[in-house]
């Protein structure tokens, strides 16, 4: 196909048809290895990722080629994983998947099945006939919807927090540091693990304890940007013209403060997909049978990795790319606004 | 102190600012620090006057004492008494002094660059005030928005109000300013060193602008500058500040003519001419001026003046009319410049 590209006279350029033969190419290689059975292992493993690099490469000479030299393919491919993961969280009651938590139903069904990626059972079944897809997707939705309802709490408590310290300073802001350094000097974990010993673990209690660790740093961020516009003229010449310390703080300081403390909570929701995946795998998270990633990977506990890692490394995969796309959007959206505020 | 060029220069029989014997003390670490010491002025309906002095005379603290921008309160302590329009501005309740700011007085701010906020477009600067204050709704306000920017000679009016702070050049957002400062019809503007982060060029586009705004609207200004170029032409009376008091107080001409305390004279003499032969060098003021924390005993200006006597490192000496002068001038100088003169004539 690349071959006869530059003879015949097509509407593209040569260096797009490449840039697709490479990415149809990446796509076919990682189809093929991962769907063939008589490889073994490690031979599918790296011809799939030969062809991950490969579409990869060819994806992005393609957005160059068609969208500017500025296209990022692991920015688009990480909001394309995010979206599809959303998709799929929000549909996935009505999608055609296995079971995914009564045992009772699957007693027919093949146990520790492996990865196929086609049938009944794509990505396997786990030492119940559980499966895994299934149990993938209701762990996704549980996961973000822990992490985004903390992201959400601690951003929305911390950046008032930080900007009512920050506008006041004075004793509201010495009580506020002084709460804020001590959340902090308590070991992350061990909080977490303290709450979850008195909280029943529910998906409200474990958001809420998760949210915990995202007020100090919204607490610090919002105050510091809040202390740095507070001293600028603006705030002092809508003083001038009759506006309330309210008014001021919402009008004035708070759409300052949004951009570097929402460029945060996109890093946060990262940090707390983890957070939550380890306390799930520590069985202080949501409960068997109800799927996390966390507990998924918990399965693999004792000699069930070695014989069958499937177990853990698929929502291993999950976690992966999910944490991974939620940085690199994360790090999109802090270059973009850090750059447009020093802009200003 | 200060009461008779009052008589005189103000020609209404109530004056709109009434200023007695302000003081600005900051509380600071290392001492108290006298920012503004026993400032008296007056200003009728429709004046312009101009304050200027050094960086650190006190002018802008002076500024924003008349406006009520800084109050009494565990860090700072006002006394005196400043009079606007009948009510003591130190005396209100923080929500009368809010009624007051935007209705009564207004400030324009020195740079353009941090007096608008920058995630907030033009017009919603100027609406917000206008509805706040007014009362108007959301399309009477956006409408009046344009208004002030056309007053303000901005051109395209209603495209400037979609735009952000950063899209305007540094004058534009200077007009702007002013604009927010008119938004709801002031009778006292307060423009504190309103072109000092500008270029030469648009300084005096935005000094023509304040001035012919202040007659169209019949308001009252107070000038604050170190630069006298600014003052001179543009303003009724000139008011010269030296560390934190009034030294000399007069009409513009007068002071420019013929400056009757040291400092005054030292100042005009320090401005550049144009038909001066190049490499002359200029007449500098030695020394630098007293620390506020610590300000010397007698006269501030004695460490630094020509005439200095003995009696002024003793006694300060209070700001008083010349026997026979009928426009109203004031000094505070032992030794007052024409007085010597008339000595030796």
């Amino acid at each position: 196909m690349s071959e006869i590209a530059p003879r015949t006279r097509t509407a593209l350029a040569p260096p797009v048809v490449v840039a697709t033969a490479l990415a149809v190419a990446g796509l076919v290689l990682l189809v093929f290895g991962a769907t063939t059975p008589v490889l073994i292992a490690p031979a599918k493993a790296a011809i799939a990722l030969l062809g991950i690099g490969l579409f990869l490469n060819g994806a992005s000479r393609v957005g160059k080629a068609l969208a500017g030299p500025g296209f990022d393919v692991l920015f688009w491919a990480s909001a394309a994983w995010l979206v599809l993961l959303a998709l799929a969280i929000v549909f996935v009651d009505w999608l055609p998947l296995g079971e995914d938590r009564d045992v009772a139903a699957t007693v027919t069904e093949p146990v520790f099945g492996i990865p196929t990626f086609t049938g009944t059972h794509p990505l396997g079944t786990n030492g119940s006939g559980l499966d895994l897809l299934a149990r993938s997707l209701y762990g996704a939705r549980s996961s973000l919807l822990i992490s985004l309802t903390a992201v959400v709490v601690g951003t929305i408590v911390g950046g008032l927090i930080g900007i009512v310290a920050g506008y006041f300073r004075k004793a509201v802001d010495r009580v506020v540091g002084m709460a804020t350094n001590s959340l902090l000097a308590v070991p992350p974990l061990i909080l977490l693990i303290a709450l979850a010993t008195v909280l029943e673990p529910r998906l409200r209690n474990v958001a809420l304890s998760l949210s915990l660790l995202t007020i100090p740093g919204m607490v610090r961020l919002s105050r510091a940007t809040t202390v740095a516009y507070a001293n600028r003229e603006f705030v002092t010449a809508a003083r001038a013209m009759g506006a309330k310390r309210s008014r001021i703080m919402a009008r004035e300081l708070l759409p300052n403060v949004l951009l570097p403390i929402m460029s945060l909570a996109v890093v946060m929701i990262s940090v707390l997909i983890v957070a939550e995946a380890s306390l799930s795998f520590l069985g202080l998270g949501i409960q068997p049978p109800e799927p996390t990633w966390g507990n998924m990977i918990a399965e693999g506990e004792g000699d069930v990795f070695e014989a069958h890692p499937h177990i853990v490394l698929v929502p291993g995969a999950f976690l992966f790319l999910t944490v991974f796309a939620f940085n690199i959007v994360g790090e999109k959206a802090r270059q973009r606004w850090d750059s447009r505020s020093v802009k200003l | 102190m200060g009461l008779p060029e009052r008589e005189t220069v103000t020609s209404a029989p109530v004056p709109l600012l009434q200023a007695t014997d302000v003081a600005t003390v900051f509380r600071t670490p290392r001492g108290a620090m006298r920012a503004v010491d026993g400032v008296s002025l007056s200003l009728a309906r429709g004046e312009t006057l101009g304050i200027v002095g050094e960086s650190g005379s006190g002018k802008s603290v002076l500024g924003r004492t008349l406006m009520g921008l800084i109050t009494d309160g565990p860090e700072t302590s006002v006394t005196g008494s400043v009079l606007l329009g009948g009510n003591d501005v130190h005396a209100l309740t923080p929500a009368g002094r809010r009624t007051l700011w935007g209705t009564e007085v207004a400030m324009v701010f020195q740079d353009p660059m941090t007096s608008l906020n920058p995630v907030k477009k033009i017009g919603r600067h100027l609406s917000e005030s206008v509805r706040l204050h007014l009362g108007l709704s959301r399309a009477e306000s956006r409408d009046r928005a344009v208004d002030l920017l056309c007053q303000v000679g901005i051109p395209e009016p209603a495209r400037r109000a979609g735009q952000y702070p950063h899209e305007l050049s540094g004058g534009m957002r200077q007009r702007v300013v002013i604009a927010m400062a008119l938004a709801c019809g002031p009778r006292l503007l307060i423009a504190d060193e309103p072109t000092t982060a500008l270029d030469v060029t648009v300084q005096k586009q935005i000094l023509d602008l304040l001035q012919s705004l202040g007659e169209e609207l019949r308001m009252a200004t107070i000038l604050i500058s170190h630069d006298l170029g600014t003052i001179a032409g543009r303003t009724d009376r000139v008011a010269v500040m030296y560390a934190g008091r009034l030294v000399e107080h007069a009409r513009t001409a007068e002071v420019f003519d013929n400056p009757r305390h040291p400092y005054s004279r030292a100042l005009i003499a320090s401005i550049p001419h144009l038909d001066l032969s190049p490499h002359t060098l200029l007449p500098a003021i030695e020394g630098r001026p007293p620390n506020l924390l610590n300000p010397p005993a007698g006269c501030r200006f004695a460490p630094r003046c020509v005439v200095a006597t003995d009696l002024c490192t003793t006694q300060s000496p209070a700001l008083t009319g010349r026997a026979g002068d009928d426009t109203g001038g004031a000094v505070a100088c032992h030794h007052p410049l024409g007085a010597a003169k008339e000595a030796t004539v």
